[in-house]
């Protein structure tokens, strides 16, 4: 039982940020715009945040730390989004190459930093964790579910939820969210009734980067104690899993579960009996989330959804 | 008169669409050479100015060897280049050349090590040629994906260089591990490129007055073939046409009779052929060259092709001169480490440079705009 706990627990600490960041890409892709730099734009929210945690040490602690943090990798995430909204929406540049351009930035960007300002050229961010809550109050014990769910659980897992069930809301039951699909189904109608197609757009990609900013920072702190300028191609995956979930919140949703559930097998492979006594090589584990992504895409790419304008510049004098 | 007529030939030089482009890739080198100076400028002002002086210098910092160090790591690159350059020029974005590279890279090594029975100038063709095909398995697959399964190029590739990396890793600790250094074994000497005479020119002389040599060989004679090979493809040959056909209108090829499914897995077959080449190229260089590092990181070399390809227009002439461009100023900034900056400077100037080659075609729009005004302008003159 200890074990289907400890599953369950790992698979949330993977799932989770892959929610908040494909839930990223499904506002950029309706939108219209394809944004392939969620890596990078994680890497930026997680250096920053985790800096900043770093520098506070001692000073704070605890969960008003990490919201704090979170604005922080937030407010990053967003800034640095403007540079691929500008490109691709006014300068029309091609956004697979701006993307690529950001996620080679964003890297180098933290290492330059952290061996600049930190003492003998180190380029790992090391931070405390002091943000894990053992139990939650009452919840926590609640047989079962108390167990899967409020117990060594961390804020963020909350407020991953809760961004999911807002952004059911913000794209099927307001006015905005009509309009920003509008935009990336047809921005030519969206225009002749009024919408401004360009603001829409930013809008679309600035949500983005402030949700992948802060899922660098989600899926940092409970898997490590230390940054080193990657998210482990979690950006990459997260993509993956939002043309999984078919754009759709609520069906990214379990895409997340499915991709985190992979990726718990391939890093706590060790401690679950049945996988550990098969002999397998650790790297046939590390492949798997990868694998499962292929063949998971293989079978639901034929019939895709995708926003039909997804990626073509809006060009008020096309037709 | 004559002067007249130079003058004409000169503006229609400039209107061309060649120097267009060109002049575009030049803009977006030196916006992110600037941007890098930027950088510098502000981490550390005293030291910026002679920092930016040996990223400018180069391989040259270090002489004649260091001159062939650029040679030796603009090889892999150039490569990686056409692999990227090749996609996009047939339509497809393929990100999967660090994938493509390292598996080329492990079967190169394994044929390098293991097959020891085949005499010498055949050991590294073979190698080579293994390193091409395993290279081509590995970009199959997407390019199946891509035209039966309606996958995206971009995101299996992306797929496929994880997955390419771990299995790397996996097949080299499996076979030809050296666990001592954590590295790939030393291949056989007769898998070993030959020098090609390069030795002769590359090297520093020691005080002692021994000869200092550069790792670089004749991988670098074969990647300049390799790309005039397929500048040939590309623009001399039906073939080629039919692979660019698709990468314009995959309807329009249909109906004109191309089979364009099969020409969208060739394309992609034979880019990761010409990145799996390079990992070949980069790792048969023998004891003074690379061996293959089991880490978890994606190979460099494999991203490199991206900004390589956009620098050279994906042209394949134009890749050779792009990836040296790339390969020299990653060797300046090699040598920033004797001041108190981080090489990592030069990918920020990289990665700003391909952010600036997206807006190529703005800038090249302004550009012809501004030819146009000053011919209107002489015109009324």
């Amino acid at each position: 039982m200890d074990i289907l706990f400890l599953v369950v627990q790992q698979t949330m600490f993977f799932s989770i940020p892959l929610l908040i960041v494909a839930l990223g890409g499904v506002f950029t892709e309706r939108g219209g715009v394809t944004n392939i730099a969620l890596d990078g734009m994680m890497i930026m929210g997680a250096f920053t945040s985790i800096l900043f945690i770093n520098k506070m040490h001692g000073s704070m602690s605890g969960q008003s730390l990490l919201l704090i943090a979170i604005l922080i990798a937030v407010v990053t995430g967003m800034v640095f989004s403007l540079l691929h909204a500008y490109a691709s929406i006014n300068m029309k540049a091609d956004q697979i190459i701006s993307g690529t351009a950001l996620n080679m930035f964003a890297p180098a960007f933290a290492i330059y930093v952290a061996r600049m300002i930190q003492a003998n050229g180190v380029q790992q961010i090391t931070f405390v964790n002091t943000f894990r809550i053992p139990k939650v109050p009452l919840l926590g014990d609640i047989p079962l579910i108390g167990g899967f769910f409020f117990r060594n659980a961390y804020i963020t897992t909350y407020i991953g939820l809760a961004i999911l069930v807002v952004s059911v809301i913000v794209l099927y039951r307001t006015r905005f969210g009509l309009r920003l699909r509008a935009c990336g189904e047809h921005p030519h109608a969206a225009d002749s009734v009024g919408i401004n197609v360009y603001k829409m757009r930013y809008a679309g990609v600035v949500i983005s980067g402030g949700l992948a900013g802060l899922g660098g920072l989600v899926f940092v702190v409970p898997t490590s104690t230390q940054f080193n300028a990657t998210v482990s191609g979690y950006g990459f995956l997260a993509l993956a899993v939002m043309i999984f979930g078919q754009w759709k919140p609520m069906r990214v949703l379990f895409a997340a579960f499915f991709f985190g559930l992979m990726k718990t097998v391939a890093s706590a492979y060790s401690v679950i009996p049945v996988l550990n006594t098969l002999g397998i090589s650790s790297d046939v584990f590390k492949m798997v989330p990868f694998i499962a992504t292929l063949i998971v895409l293989a079978f639901s790419s034929k019939t895709s959804q995708a926003p039909r304008a997804v990626a073509i510049p809006y060009d008020k004098g096309s037709r | 008169m004559n002067t007249e007529r130079f003058k004409e030939r000169g503006m229609l030089f400039l209107r061309s669409q060649g120097f267009n482009r060109a002049s575009a890739s030049v803009t977006a080198i030196l916006s992110g050479l600037l941007f890098g100076l930027v950088i510098l400028l502000i981490s550390n002002p005293s030291q910026a100015f002679d920092g930016f002086l040996i990223i400018m210098k180069g391989g040259f910092s270090t002489g004649a060897k260091g001159m062939g160090q650029v040679f030796y790591f603009a090889t892999p690159l150039i490569l990686t280049g056409l692999s990227v350059g090749f996609a996009f020029k047939t339509g497809l974005f393929n990100i999967g050349a660090a994938g493509q590279f390292v598996m080329g890279a492990f079967a190169a090594i394994y044929i390098g090590v293991k097959w020891t029975f085949l005499p010498a100038p055949w050991h590294w063709i073979v190698a080579l040629l293994g390193a091409a095909l395993i290279g081509g398995l590995w970009a199959l697959i997407p390019g199946l994906l891509k035209a039966y399964l309606n996958v995206h190029e971009v995101i299996s590739t992306i797929m496929m260089n994880y997955i390419g990396m771990y299995m790397a890793n996996m097949l080299v600790k499996a076979t030809v591990y050296d666990s001592r250094k954590n590295l790939s074994m030393i291949t056989a000497e007769s898998s070993v490129l030959p020098k090609g005479g390069l030795d002769a020119v590359f090297h520093n002389v020691r005080s002692s007055g021994t000869l200092d040599y550069s790792t670089v060989n004749s991988g670098i004679y074969i990647a300049i073939v390799v790309a005039i090979i397929m500048y040939v493809i590309l623009n001399k040959t039906t073939f080629g046409y039919e692979l660019k056909a698709c990468g314009f209108n995959q309807n329009a090829s249909k109906y004109a009779g191309i089979n364009e499914k099969r020409s969208m897995v060739l394309s992609m077959v034979i880019a990761g052929a010409l990145a799996g080449l390079g990992g070949g190229l980069l790792y048969l260089s023998g004891a003074n060259g690379r061996q293959l590092k089991v880490i978890d990181v994606l190979a460099m070399e494999g991203f490199n092709g991206i900004p390589v390809a956009l620098l050279g227009l994906s042209n394949p002439i134009g890749i050779i001169f792009s990836a040296i461009f790339i390969s020299y100023i990653t060797q300046g900034g090699n040598y920033l480490q004797s001041m108190d900056f981080v090489p990592e400077v030069i990918d920020i100037i990289v990665a700003c440079i391909i952010y600036f080659s997206a807006f190529a075609l703005i800038i090249r729009n302004i550009i012809t705009k501004l030819l146009k005004r000053k011919k209107s302008e002489g015109g009324e003159a």
